[in-house]
């Protein structure tokens, strides 16, 4: 029987950009930061609130997983948008939503009432689009 | 944007500002009167609506953040009191006591047992990472990230 999920991966164009973001501006926590070799690196943040949900902040890089003509791939389709991976929540989307605005995020949808729920869009620095949502109150 | 401005729009902007204000000052003495008092709104109103939104009271949330950022300070190997000055506590037996009714141990403790992570990290890095993205990057190769750092 599966009881969690404990780790999730998403393809980033440059992680030490991706680590400013997630951390600085999401305000998401280190969760591992481990160098493996030249050019390589383990880095998983958590959401403030989520320390055991280990988001994988994987380079996008010629090697073991990607051949050359893969990587040029992928990395086209991340800067393109074409990935979303998820849905965050927070308490108060709007108060998060300006607050997210004014450090910089790029929001392509701003907080709306739908039948689901009241929902934003936001894309991360790479391309990769999330929902965010707020938690029912 | 479709959307983009909704009902009391300046209301969130002014708490979302006071709450940047103490994301970046709150190393120093803060006056939560005055962040009132720049948010425009009276103590009590301000308070309120702070609580509203962050669910914390501007104080609580300023101690939530000095302990989140000393927690960040103790990773590193600076002694406590230096972090407890850093992060705007005056006085390091109160900070330790905070900190250890929040978190649940001591701030020295806690240090040690960060690095006591960070050191199995540096080691064995592979006991910290799911086999399966280790072998997609073709790091369970004997030593392979290890030689290459040699």
């Amino acid at each position: 029987m599966i009881t969690r999920l404990n780790h999730v991966s998403i393809f980033v164009l440059d992680q030490d950009s991706a680590h400013d973001f997630y951390v600085n501006k999401l305000g998401f926590k280190v969760h591992t930061d481990a160098p493996m070799g030249p050019g390589a690196r383990w880095l998983t943040v958590c959401p403030p609130e989520q320390p055991d949900l280990e988001i994988a902040l994987m380079a996008i890089s010629e090697g073991m997983m990607f051949t050359k003509d893969s990587a040029q791939a992928m990395r086209e389709l991340v800067s393109k948008g074409t990935f979303g991976f998820g849905v965050f929540e927070c308490n108060d989307l709007l108060a998060t939503y300006e607050e997210l605005k004014a450090k910089g995020v790029e929001f392509t949808k701003a907080p709306k009432q739908e039948f689901y729920g009241f929902e934003a869009l936001f894309k991360d620095d790479s391309g990769n689009w999330f929902s965010l949502g707020q938690k029912a109150k | 944007m479709q959307g983009e401005i909704y009902p009391k729009v300046y209301l969130y902007r002014r708490i979302v500002k006071a709450k940047l204000f103490i994301d970046e000052h709150f190393a120093e003495n803060i006056d939560l009167d005055n962040i009132a008092d720049e948010a425009f709104f009276s103590k009590f109103h301000f308070m309120r609506l702070f609580k509203r939104t962050y669910t914390k009271t501007p104080h609580q949330y300023l101690t939530t953040v000095r302990i989140e950022k000393s927690k960040l300070l103790l990773q590193t190997d600076l002694p406590v009191a230096e972090v407890c000055y850093a992060v705007g506590f005056d006085s390091v037996s109160s900070f330790s006591g905070l900190f250890k009714r929040i978190t649940g141990t001591t701030p020295s403790a806690y240090q040690q047992e960060r690095q006591r992570i960070s050191e199995g990290i540096k080691a064995a890095p592979l006991k910290f990472i799911p086999n399966c993205f280790a072998e997609s990057n073709g790091w369970t190769k004997k030593s392979n990230f290890q030689e290459a750092e040699a």
